[in-house]
């Protein structure tokens, strides 16, 4: 069978993005952990990492650019390739949320005061295994799953309004928890923007199975009809 | 052979390991061992399959008959054609289709064991499934083999070429060198505007 070269070519890319994915996974989850025990060692391991996820970024788009100017895929191989180019970036950006969270924690350093520390480790484990599924799904250009994926982001952002109501509320009783709730709300917004991110993943599967390019935005129309008066 | 025509004359040298192969005392016979060539439109000898590939070894002095079937056999399965034409080694090798006669001249090529394969547009007389055939084939020859492909065909040379080199013709003459490079680079980010010009279609 002719192509075999540019197949294996192929295949080795989908592994790249895959190994780019867990190590996302991974540094997301360590932010939190390191955030929930106070390890700022970990914190700034999870920092400094950030280089390698933007490193390995930039070698699967540089190899792509090569694969286009030599390879002249069209069809099923022109899709797979530019929705590739585009995971690669939801992928960067949810590893430099990941630093983002690490950063905070630096930042918070040893203050002891409570953070809500259940509900944010609950949101990074919905939103990792999002992305999880999302790979998963891209991979096997399941588009059924890919359609389902999303939803879950209600979930995040249901939590995401819980942890703000009750941020707010702890600040207006001690004003002197107001850097401590915006700490608390950054890290939040950070583990609810990479949820939505893996949406956009969700929108490149069907893409590259279909040839369609739709958004998937379940949520966003119903606050439109809310009386906002 | 280019001696034979009238006028021609050559200046300069091709220098193979550093040799210069236009040396006049050079080993002619040596050197198509060393190159061996492959022409634009498929040119198998009017002679069974076998005959064809065991021409060259038997030139060479190689008569025992045991050797000049392994050599054909390996020759052929190098070319890809060994499942195609094992039944058939006796048949003309001008009875196989264009694509088949292009690997055997291929595997001619080989069975003298050289170092270069020089192609001359090698696929342009075949249809774009063959073509992609000896394509693929050139992958896996060129882990044993140097090979120099002359093509006009630029996906071609983007896709199979570690190196490129784009020659053009200009007040001078023909066949001045512009540009030489890894073919990534070349169709990536060539260092000459006429390269880019070329490449990208917007020449002329």
């Amino acid at each position: 069978m002719p192509r075999q070269t540019f197949d294996r070519e192929l295949q080795n890319l989908l592994d790249e993005v895959l190994l780019l994915g867990s190590m996302v996974e991974q540094a997301m989850l360590n932010a939190i952990d390191a955030f929930k025990q106070r390890d700022l060692d970990a914190s700034r391991r999870v920092y400094k990492n950030d280089e390698e996820i933007n490193d390995k970024r930039f070698a699967i788009e540089n190899k792509i650019i090569i694969l286009f100017a030599t390879q002249q895929p069209i069809a099923h191989d022109l899709r797979l390739l530019a929705a590739i180019l585009e995971v690669i970036t939801e992928l960067e950006r949810m590893g430099d949320y990941a630093k983002g969270i690490a950063k905070i924690s630096l930042l918070i350093g040893d203050d002891s005061f409570p953070f809500p520390i259940r509900e944010i480790s609950h949101m990074g484990d919905l939103a990792v295994t999002m992305l999880h599924r999302a790979l998963g799904a891209f991979i096997n250009e399941d588009v059924s799953m890919a359609y389902r994926i999303p939803k879950d982001d209600d979930i995040v952002d249901e939590l995401y309004n819980q942890i703000y109501r009750k941020s707010t509320e702890a600040m207006i009783a001690n004003p002197q928890l107001v850097d401590h709730a915006n700490f608390t709300m950054w890290i939040v917004h950070n583990i609810e923007r990479m949820a939505d991110r893996v949406t956009n993943i969700c929108e490149r599967t069907i893409f590259i199975a279909t040839g369609e390019l739709i958004e998937l935005d379940y949520s966003d129309d119903e606050w439109l009809d809310e009386d906002i008066g | 052979m280019n001696d034979l025509i009238h006028g021609s004359r050559v200046e300069g040298e091709v220098l193979l390991d550093g040799k210069n192969i236009y040396d006049p005392n050079i080993d002619v016979v040596g050197l198509r061992q060393q190159v061996g060539l492959v022409f634009q439109r498929p040119n198998p000898f009017p002679k069974t399959v076998f005959d064809n590939v065991a021409y060259g070894p038997r030139l060479f002095g190689i008569k025992n008959k045991k050797v000049l079937e392994e050599i054909v056999e390996n020759s052929l399965h190098q070319a890809a054609l060994w499942e195609d034409v094992k039944d058939k080694l006796n048949q003309s090798g001008l009875a196989l289709s264009g694509g088949q006669q292009q690997r055997l001249c291929i595997a001619r090529a080989i069975a003298v064991e050289p170092s270069v394969i020089l192609m001359d547009e090698p696929a342009s007389a075949l249809d774009p499934i063959s073509t992609l055939k000896i394509e693929e084939l050139m992958e896996t020859l060129k882990e044993r083999y140097t090979i120099v492909i002359v093509t006009h065909n630029m996906q071609q040379a983007a896709r199979v070429s570690d190196f490129t080199a784009f020659l053009m013709i200009n007040e001078e003459g023909a066949g001045n060198l512009v540009e030489y490079g890894p073919t990534e680079q070349i169709f990536t980010k060539p260092s000459h505007k006429i390269t880019e010009e070329y490449v990208t279609g917007r020449f002329g």
